[in-house]
């Protein structure tokens, strides 16, 4: 050791500073806003297309959305004394999804009523985040559709790389009369429909994104689409000329943005695996009763709402074994 | 026996750490003016003292004697006069009583006890009873006594001895060292432990990322009747009935001990104590602790005495470039937080652990949203994010029928949690008060 | 014209229909109920405390109709409210003296060492850590698990720490449990002097992470003469709650800990309970 190391004080910790806690000490580095903005990316591919195909006017419903999603949430979260919250990411992403919800050609005012009606109907009422039981978005996007059907049932006709501002109208694929050949134009997106419905390979990019960072589970959106083909293709092979080929239903009337973005989202739908597998199921079947037998074209939103109201009972029943679990023997008693 | 290792479900995997001082020999630590022994060092009742202030203790001779089955004698860690017998901070932040022993500087062994030379031929009961009046406890972190676990009770039949040397925590290399270092006295122990249950094979554990203590182990237990087995590398591997299930595929029934399916584990530095105690007949007086830490300047593996305080103990490795935001004795995923330098090293001290202010990440409590990863990676398959709700709510009934009493408390759900919520201390809490309620039933 | 006739009288046989067995199953089913019980009811404070040992004012007022308790055991009436239900009933009250709880420590944040502590806020999660990260192993946590189980709000936590206030605390016990530490007592609540400490240690170690331990200096137990107001207890010193002490002896002993203190003056800073 030399002189100059020998004469330096050992620097002792100040034990005054040292904070104290529960184990463990060590975290994985995860937070709320990671997750939520991953989230946001992965809707971005979806975001492009739905600009591509709706021009400006498409652009301007999304901002629309997500700035009143977070200026609602900031200004509740002043009215009732609560610390600011939109960092954590939730509001933009219940903004976009919004946004995604609706088409192009909506009125202004009723993008900032589904902010509303997201914001405090679906989420601040119940206690903010994590104690919502139904998905925000769909809270929105029911209320507007039963408030105003004519709005919220008028799509657009897309125009690709337009970039118009008016819109024309056009039929959702789902309301068309099956048989015709349009299967490509629906998997690139070249349909009408809400922003978020119409090009498929944006949303299974999306998708893809969201199960890489394993930020859903993948039993939720295989269960749901999964069902879904197969009732539509026993009622495709059925009734050819009344149904749509299965291809189609899953990949029209926002189907995928439900299976990927909606059902997966982590507050509504079961914490098991088990759990999301049924609640996919679920989904999936009230979405093909809807679609084939209900009043409506589309039943997406109305299955996952339901099934969100059945999500806690599924989270009762689906409780895992722990391990070491050894079920008590049948007539024995203790 | 089967030579292939299986995954148990979930764990997590945390950023390792151990280069800081993987490569670090261990070190003697040297001799101090004082130390101060913790009297209650072991899991079950607190040892009976046997000396008083003023008495001349020679290295080795006992300080106080087990006061039942499930306790263990305690010996001086070095010659000199027993101080004071006085409370001293303890390791849960209470304080706790300790035997100040002023060191003479002779360093010289009393009496000690015969060492067994033909452990081979011994009666199971003469190991035993060797292991117990050593004062050996389990060296991993809980403190069990160890001849406790090698005597089942009638009935019970022990067909597996399984050794661990996981070491899944982070940061902690000690017992990495210790089975590199020490190959031979860990099979030796091994060997011991193993005739002590009347066993012919025995295991010993190593997580796969310890690839030269493997071949280190292997190559000495070539022709003995000691197994080596690669574990796979995941946090909670060195976990009692996690280590279980990966080496013999069993399960360990909730509220049931590792007896139950006919398994004992013990720490590799357990049967590097059950070595010296039967070969040489030295008591546990010292362990190998890893001191280790960002804000550290010189890390490395230690053997020191029990009794050095912490101070001490960081004098040594050269003190700190930083001030730390926590200091643990143990690893970063079960070790316990301090908040003062005179904790002294006691028999289960793995680690001596300095967490830097960039690094430290504290608990904010958000609300949970119920993203699922704390069950998914929950190695006793439980719900953790549910039960933290009940216990928020103090339903402690609700948070037992969701069996929280199965809660090993590896913390893996805590640190997945990207709420940052304290779920392990409500485990801790629940456990503790459904425990209560039992008694009072009883 | 026609529809709606046949509307109202298919609606109005219904309804008269059930009407009828409404009344019938309401006479034949009758659940006898002492009016007494209601009355006694409406004379309780209806806090649903539990203080009395029953499941509610409900229940309480059911047990001392059918004699298997007395008014007075009710902690937060007051002796007046006592004797009205004793008269409502017919039966001599029984004198009762208010009881009050004390929580015997005085280190808050400002004369206390603490380190940091992290997690729940609530005490009986923070002793699983480092045993609630104060410096004194016996000291009061300040995360107020016994205020959150006052249902008076009569336990203010100031500066890391609970404080009783006399004049909202009536005595009902929820808080025990709630105190890991088991710091609090009930105390007759005509004492006033406490002693405001519960450490068993030395007084040197006492000293060393409290500013405002009892360090058992005796000075209180001197200045009371041979009345034996005051008791020595190993290193600390309580006050004898059989013979209490008046409150002119604090200024007489002049603790130098300032450990020995009114509940009133402990408490007071214009306070005022948040009742739930």
């Amino acid at each position: 050791m030399s002189e100059t190391e020998t004469t330096l004080p050992i620097q002792m910790p100040d034990p005054s500073k040292l904070v104290v806690s529960n184990s463990p000490h060590m975290r994985s580095g995860e937070n709320i806003s990671k997750i939520m903005f991953t989230g946001v990316v992965a809707m971005l591919p979806a975001c492009v297309a739905a600009v591509l195909f709706f021009g400006l006017a498409a652009l301007e419903v999304l901002l629309l959305c997500s700035i009143s999603c977070v200026v609602i949430e900031e200004g509740w979260n002043k009215l009732v004394k609560r610390k600011s919250s939109w960092k954590d990411g939730s509001a933009i992403i219940t903004g976009i999804l919004l946004g995604m919800n609706l088409n192009a050609g909506v009125p202004w005012w009723v993008c900032i009523l589904g902010g509303f009606l997201a914001i405090i109907l679906g989420k601040q009422l119940y206690g903010g985040l994590g104690s919502n039981p139904f998905n925000p978005v769909l809270v929105a996007r029911v209320g507007l559709l039963i408030g105003f059907p004519e709005i919220m049932t008028t799509w657009d006709k897309p125009a690709l790389g337009s970039m118009k501002v008016d819109a024309i109208t056009a039929a959702t694929p789902l309301g068309l009369a099956p048989g015709e050949s349009f299967f490509p134009d629906v998997l690139l997106g070249n349909v009408g429909g809400c922003l978020g419905e119409t090009s498929a390979v944006a949303l299974l990019i999306g998708g893809a994104i969201l199960l890489a960072f394993k930020l859903i589970k993948w039993q939720v959106p295989v269960a749901f689409l999964g069902s879904v083909f197969v009732i539509t293709g026993i009622a495709h092979l059925i009734s050819p000329e009344t149904v749509h080929s299965p291809f189609i239903h899953v990949c029209t009337g926002g189907l995928l943005l439900g299976a990927f973005f909606m059902a997966t989202d982590m507050v509504t739908s079961p914490m098991t695996k088990k759990g999301a597998l049924i609640f996919g199921l679920g989904c999936g079947v009230i979405t093909s009763v809807i679609r084939l037998w209900g009043s409506y074209p589309e039943g997406v939103s109305f299955a996952i709402l339901f099934m969100n109201a059945l999500t806690p009972l599924i989270d009762r029943v689906t409780i895992n074994n722990p391990f070491g679990y050894t079920a008590p023997l049948k007539g024995v008693v203790e | 026996m089967s030579e292939k290792s299986r995954k148990f479900k979930g764990g997590v995997h945390p950023k390792e750490s151990k280069t800081l001082t993987e490569s670090k020999p261990i070190q003697d630590a040297p001799l101090l003016e004082s130390y101060k022994v913790i009297m209650h060092q072991n899991i079950g009742a607190p040892p009976e003292l046997v000396v008083k202030k003023g008495d001349q203790v020679k290295k080795g001779d006992l300080l106080a004697k087990a006061s039942g089955f499930v306790s263990v004698p305690l010996h001086a860690p070095t010659s000199g006069t027993v101080k004071t017998i006085d409370k001293c901070a303890g390791p849960t932040g209470i304080h706790v009583p300790a035997i100040e022993i002023t060191a003479d500087g002779e360093d010289e062994w009393g009496d000690s006890m015969e060492p067994i030379s033909n452990w081979v031929q011994a009666e199971s009961t003469v190991i035993k009873q060797r292991i117990w009046e050593a004062g050996i406890v389990g060296m991993g972190g809980a403190g069990f006594p160890a001849h406790v676990k090698l005597s089942p009770p009638e009935g019970k039949i022990i067909d597996t001895l399984i050794i661990n040397g996981a070491e899944c925590e982070p940061y902690l290399t000690a017992d990495h060292r210790l089975m590199l270092e020490h190959a031979e006295e860990v099979v030796l122990g091994t060997a011991i432990l193993a005739r002590s249950l009347g066993l012919k094979r025995a295991v010993i554990g190593v997580e796969g990322n310890k690839s030269d203590a493997i071949e280190a182990l292997k190559a000495v237990s070539a022709n003995t009747n000691v197994d080596v087995l690669g574990l796979p590398v995941n946090y909670p591997q060195g976990a009692e009935r996690q280590l279980i299930y990966t080496v013999t595929g069993r399960e360990v029934p909730i509220g049931k001990l590792p007896m139950d399916v006919h398994c004992v584990v013990q720490n590799v530095a357990t049967t590097v104590a059950v070595a010296d105690a039967v070969i040489k007949g030295r008591p546990s007086i010292e362990r190998i602790t890893t001191v280790t830490g960002k804000p550290i300047v010189n890390p490395g593996n230690w053997r020191f005495r029990l009794g050095t305080p912490i101070s001490k103990a960081l004098e040594l490795v050269g003190g700190v470039s930083e001030q730390p935001a926590k200091l643990l004795l143990g690893g970063p995923m079960m070790g316990m937080a301090q908040s003062s330098l005179d904790v002294t090293v006691m028999k289960s001290t793995s680690g001596i652990l300095l967490i830097a202010n960039d690094e430290v990440s504290l608990y904010t409590s958000e609300p949970c949203i119920r993203c699922g990863r704390c069950v998914e990676c929950c190695p006793m398959n439980i719900l953790p994010a549910t039960i933290s709700q009940a216990v928020e709510n103090n339903r402690f009934d609700w948070a037992e029928d969701l069996n929280v009493l199965a809660c090993i408390e590896c913390g893996s759900c805590s640190y997945v949690c990207p709420s940052h919520r304290p779920l392990n201390q409500h485990f801790k809490r629940a456990k503790i008060e459904i425990q209560a309620q039992l008694r009072k039933k009883k | 014209m026609n529809t709606a006739f046949i509307a109202i009288i298919s609606v109005g046989t219904l309804a008269t229909f059930l009407g009828v067995i409404i009344g019938v199953v309401a006479k034949a089913f009758v659940v006898e109920v002492d009016e007494r019980v209601e009355g006694v009811e409406d004379l309780l404070p209806g806090a649903n405390c539990g203080g009395c040992g029953f499941a509610g004012c409900a229940d309480f007022a059911k047990g001392v109709v059918a004699e298997m308790a007395t008014p007075d055991q009710c902690p937060v009436c007051a002796t007046e409210e006592i004797s009205r239900i004793a008269d409502y009933l017919g039966i001599v009250a029984e004198e009762k003296e208010k009881r009050m709880a004390v929580v015997r420590c005085s280190g808050d944040a400002a004369n206390t060492v603490r380190s940091l502590y992290n997690g729940v806020r609530d005490c009986r999660s923070a002793v699983l850590v480092a045993g609630g990260a104060k410096g004194c192993d016996y000291g009061c946590l300040g995360f107020g698990s016994c205020a959150d189980a006052c249902p008076f709000g009569a336990i203010e936590i100031r500066d890391a720490l609970a404080i009783v206030h006399p004049d909202l605390c009536v005595g009902c016990e929820n808080c025990l449990a709630a105190c890991p530490k088991d710091l609090i007592i009930m105390t007759p609540a005509s004492a006033d002097v406490h002693v405001y400490c519960n450490s068993p240690e030395k007084g040197a170690a006492k000293r060393k992470v409290c500013k405002t331990a009892c360090i058992a200096c005796r000075k209180c137990v001197k200045a009371s003469g041979e009345e034996g107001h005051m008791l020595v207890d190993g290193f600390l010193v309580k006050t004898n709650y059989e013979n209490p002490p008046q409150p002119e002896l604090v200024e007489a002993s002049a603790c130098p800990t300032t450990a020995l203190r009114q509940a009133t003056v402990h408490a007071e800073n214009g306070y005022e309970g948040v009742f739930k």
